[in-house]
């Protein structure tokens, strides 16, 4: 759960902490970056390039540095988080894409690079976390939210269907609702019938009436 | 009961964020914990002829602290060093992590040496091996050269009180 939460915090957070100096280097180009958009004047070429450690140069052997980038752009520079080490130009990243230049020298492979860092700084540094049980939430937990919605979703819509009732109609039902669909004018009876009338008289005429309207309506049935 | 479900979602969600608020991204576990801490042989800072090896503290529960002059934070948490190397609870080794000698020196004047040595690591590559990623770091090791603690950031009066010390003095017990 823990790992889930801070691998859902790198997304979101980016801000540079003072709690504690991380290097001498990152404050100091923090400082200078601040001061050179604040007075939007090419401060950087005069006053910074003494104070400010540019990337590291290019590698004398491209084949080396392509190799370094390509491994790099998967790992998570720790001090500024939310950029890989490829990306990142604080004193870490600069240290640890040394030491693996130094390793690519040395005929190490791949695995053994990124085991090397996995030893030190943990399964953080790598933006590809791999699948163990801490973080089996982390790879599974979008399926199960995925099963168990679709689960609730298909339980709603079957209850659903389940609440609108059958509703079998008697002969005398559908009779009168081909008579209701048939003309506007009897609505009217219906909606007496529905008022429950106490008036005898009134509702014996009524009856009759309806009576009469059913006969009609069969004659006209059979006249067709 | 249908108007509570939305309710219980966003509080749901509100549990999860709060949570996830009060974690602190910087602090990254340090997978070095309970494993033996990285030998090293390094010369120290005021007396260059000597090389200092983490193999002679075999024996013994102590602390290494990663600091260096230029480090800010360092300041705030070196007067607790000085406190707690002066109350001889425990031996604390410094690692003067990509520094100058001369700078490092000064510092060291000015606000007092904790250090029972203090080892030169100018290019890092020590601090690479025990995961440093900023400065400082402090390490609890134990008598068997083990790792037991990692300070990420400055050593405070509550990390000391409740964490290192009750640590240090347990792990004084085992033999």
């Amino acid at each position: 759960m823990k790992s889930l939460f801070v691998f859902f915090l790198h997304g979101l957070n980016r801000v540079y902490t003072d709690r504690f100096t991380i290097f001498r280097f990152n404050s100091i180009s923090i400082l200078c970056l601040s001061i050179g958009v604040a007075l939007l004047l090419p401060v950087k070429a005069s006053w910074a390039e003494t104070e400010y450690k540019e990337a590291v140069p290019v590698a004398e052997n491209p084949e080396i540095e392509q190799r370094m980038l390509t491994l790099t752009e998967d790992l998570r520079c720790l001090v500024c988080q939310n950029e890989s080490i490829a990306e990142s130009r604080a004193d870490f990243s600069n240290d640890i894409r040394r030491i693996i230049r130094e390793q690519i020298k040395a005929n190490k492979t791949d695995k053994e690079i990124i085991d090397f860092l996995v030893d030190r700084y943990g399964d953080f540094v790598l933006y590809n976390p791999p699948m163990k049980t801490t973080t089996a939430l982390l790879w599974f937990g979008p399926l199960i939210f995925f099963l168990f919605s679709s689960w609730f979703l298909i339980k709603y819509l079957k209850g659903r269907r389940r609440e609108i009732k059958e509703v079998t109609l008697s002969d005398v039902d559908r009779k009168r609702a081909a008579h209701l669909l048939d003309d506007d004018s009897h609505t009217e009876n219906h909606i007496n019938k529905n008022n429950k009338l106490d008036n005898q008289d009134h509702s014996t005429t009524l009856e009759q009436h309806q009576k009469a309207d059913v006969s009609t309506s069969e004659n006209k049935g059979n006249n067709v | 009961m249908r108007y509570l479900l939305p309710l219980f979602a966003f509080l749901i969600l509100a549990v999860f964020l709060f949570v996830g608020l009060s974690l602190n991204p910087r602090q990254v576990p340090s997978p070095l914990i309970d494993k033996p801490a990285p030998e090293f042989e390094l010369y120290s800072l005021h007396e260059p002829d000597r090389i200092f090896s983490s193999k002679e503290n075999i024996g013994k529960v102590w602390l290494l602290n990663v600091w260096a002059s230029w480090c800010v934070a360092c300041r705030d948490e070196h007067p607790l060093l000085v406190q707690l190397a002066n109350s001889g609870v425990v031996p604390i080794y410094g690692l003067n992590y990509k520094d100058e000698n001369s700078t490092a020196k000064q510092w060291l004047r000015h606000y007092g040496d904790p250090y029972i040595a203090s080892v030169v690591d100018p290019d890092g590559a020590v601090g690479i091996d025990y995961g440093v990623y900023g400065v400082p770091e402090t390490y609890v090791i134990d008598k068997k050269g083990i790792i037991r603690h990692k300070q990420i950031g400055p050593v405070t009066v509550d990390s000391l009180q409740n964490k290192i010390i009750p640590l240090i003095v347990e792990l004084q017990k085992q033999t």
